[in-house]
């Protein structure tokens, strides 16, 4: 049946020209088909390069444990690898590691934690508006900024307080990198609160609950997966954190527990490595990518712990 | 409780109707009392000098097209319309003889006393379990066995029990829609208020779950007042004893339920209940 539009004097087909247009691009046929194979081939590099990263991290770490032994590495407390006796012992890397990001989500977790519940159940339009673009600030500072503020402001704060801190020491990067975690924490748990259905609060508030039990109880419950992948993905940038410790925490390679003392971190260590003269095929050059291979090791088991517990503690709605 | 003698509070209440209806309301006692409530959404007048008198252990019915007030005015008696920011209101809800709009009333032992059941189901991304107990908890019961009782006994009392006993520790959502509305309900019941308040809660059920709820409504008025906002109109003449019908934000009628089916005085109420708008 022929359709007409509006007075013009020619009838218009519009399945017709369809019909028309279509027999023309033929060509875009092709390109409809190309697309997904050339998007394959792209998405492909990214995991080629994962791979590629991850053979040569094998490989190498492989030829350092024929000079090392597995377990003289893992329980050596002393690093010492230049001078005659140079000893391999991973501890006093882990020690720094681990004491800098506990240090950092001591402070980052609770100001966080309290700055989404805060921007998500308390504030205003107006202040979130405000507060929000102020916490992405924070977080696009870069992380050599951080690093001399730990050392040129941060420690000497400190040391005001506490007499013996040393100049260099773990404890003021690892406050400092808490601060540099606080909006990631900050913006990603109240990204989760924020996407609790309102419903959920009337329901509560309905029962006679405050404010303070509505968030505690029903809210935070409900994005408690979003909240725990913040403080993971947290943790992981902490561990994988460089350039704060190397310029605020010395690189004395100290097993122990003092928070006052100087300490390298694995980053640091990668870092003093690679910026000295480590001759290709040494003992010391192998260790480069032994204590890479390490870091690499635990950032993947905290990426599955994280995977695991936002799973169970999921409430579903 | 008060019984009200007063005769001249209650034609305040009922200007709206014929004195025919008015003997038959005098011996209950007055839960809600609201005296020239108005409310504004910023500009927006949405409630008109609302006089109505609510009865205890009666279904109150609110009738009205979209837009007329009826879940505002409902969520004005446990000041939930308090959490729009822009609301203004003036006037005095009387609740058992206080003004809960007093600044020294608390909002919180409002709603201990005001349940509320909503449009859409909104269960707590908890187990059944702690649904039901979630009130009790946060109004200081701690006790295990307590607990168990009173989640025992609000959901037989929702009748759902027998849907639900062997899964207590599921996931609410797990649950279909009917059956989350009656969980609801049971969380409702589960802190025993004396008022519970539906916002159209069958709006979004099956024919099944809502002849369901609308059976519990006729239980629970044994024991509860309730009040319900319901687009059904066919729902309000089965299950309220009194109905008051909204229009623009005013109160066009309220009177016996049966008797604005059959007669209604107005001529507005009239054109609604028999189709011609709305």
């Amino acid at each position: 049946m022929e359709k007409t539009f509006g007075n013009e004097e020619k009838n218009l087909n519009v399945q017709e020209l369809i019909a028309k247009n279509k027999s023309t691009v033929s060509f875009g046929n092709y390109v409809e088909k190309l697309i997904p194979k050339a998007l394959l081939l792209i998405a492909t590099i990214s995991i080629l390069t994962t791979l590629g990263i991850i053979i040569t991290l094998l490989t190498e770490t492989i030829e350092f444990f024929k000079d090392v032994p597995f377990v003289e590495f893992f329980t050596g407390t002393v690093l010492k690898p230049l001078g005659q006796n140079a000893q391999f012992g991973v501890l006093p890397l882990l020690a720094g590691t681990f004491i800098s990001s506990g240090i950092a989500m001591i402070v980052a977790i609770p100001i966080g934690l309290m700055t989404a519940i805060y921007l998500s159940e308390y504030a205003s339009d107006k202040v979130r508006r405000f507060l929000k673009p102020m916490l992405e600030i924070l977080a696009g500072i870069p992380t050599i900024v951080y690093g001399f503020f730990a050392l040129t402001f941060v420690t000497p704060l400190l040391r005001s307080f506490i007499p013996a801190l040393e100049p260099t020491n773990i404890l003021s990067p690892g406050i400092v990198m808490g601060i540099m975690i606080i909006p990631m924490v900050a913006s990603l748990s109240e990204d989760a609160m924020s996407s609790v259905p309102n419903s959920m609060r009337e329901g509560a508030l309905a029962l006679g609950a405050t404010k303070l039990e509505v968030t505690w109880r029903v809210v935070v419950p409900a994005a408690i997966s979003g909240i725990v992948a913040s403080f993971v993905l947290g943790i992981s940038r902490a561990i994988g954190e460089t350039m704060i410790v190397t310029i605020a925490s010395g690189s004395t390679k100290n097993f122990g527990f003092d928070v006052t003392q100087s300490m390298q971190t694995m980053t640091a260590y990668i870092v003093e490595v690679t910026g000295g003269d480590a001759p290709a095929g040494s003992t010391l050059y192998y260790s480069l990518y032994a204590v890479a291979m390490t870091l690499f090791v635990f950032t993947l088991i905290m990426n599955l712990i994280a995977r695991y517990i936002s799973r169970k503690f999921r409430e579903e709605y | 409780m008060a019984v009200i003698t007063d005769f001249s509070k209650n034609q305040v209440g009922l200007k709206n109707q014929g004195k025919e209806g008015f003997e038959n309301m005098t011996a209950k006692n007055l839960v809600f009392d609201t005296k020239d409530l108005n409310l504004w959404y910023g500009d927006d007048h949405a409630l008109k000098n609302i006089n109505l008198d609510i009865y205890e252990n009666e279904v109150t019915a609110i009738i009205g097209p979209s837009g007329c007030g009826k879940s505002t005015f409902i969520k004005t008696l446990n000041r939930m319309v308090e959490l729009i920011p822009v609301v203004r209101i003036s006037g005095d809800i009387l609740y058992r003889e206080r003004n809960i709009l007093d600044k020294s009333f608390k909002v919180e032992d409002l709603r201990t006393h005001v349940g509320m059941v909503f449009q859409k189901p909104n269960p707590f991304p908890k187990s059944i379990y702690d649904n039901i107990a979630y009130g009790p908890r946060i109004h200081g019961i701690k006790n295990k066995k307590i607990l168990d009782e009173i989640v025992e006994k609000s959901l037989r009392g929702a009748a759902i029990w027998d849907e639900v006993k062997d899964r207590l520790n599921e996931n609410a959502y797990g649950l279909s829609g009917g059956q989350q509305q009656r969980l609801c309900l049971a969380r409702c019941l589960a802190i025993e208020p004396d008022v519970i308040l539906m916002d159209e809660p069958t709006s979004a059920l099956d024919p099944i779950s809502t002849l369901k709820i609308e059976e519990l409504v006729q239980e629970l008025k044994k024991e509860y007042s309730i009040i319900i906002v319901t687009h059904n109109m066919q729902q309000a003449a089965r299950i309220s004893d009194k109905t008051a019908f909204f229009l623009n934000g005013e109160v066009v009628e309220y009177t016996d339920t049966n008797k604005i089916f059959s007669t209604p005085s107005d001529k507005r109420t009239e054109d609604y209940i028999t189709g011609r708008f709305g």
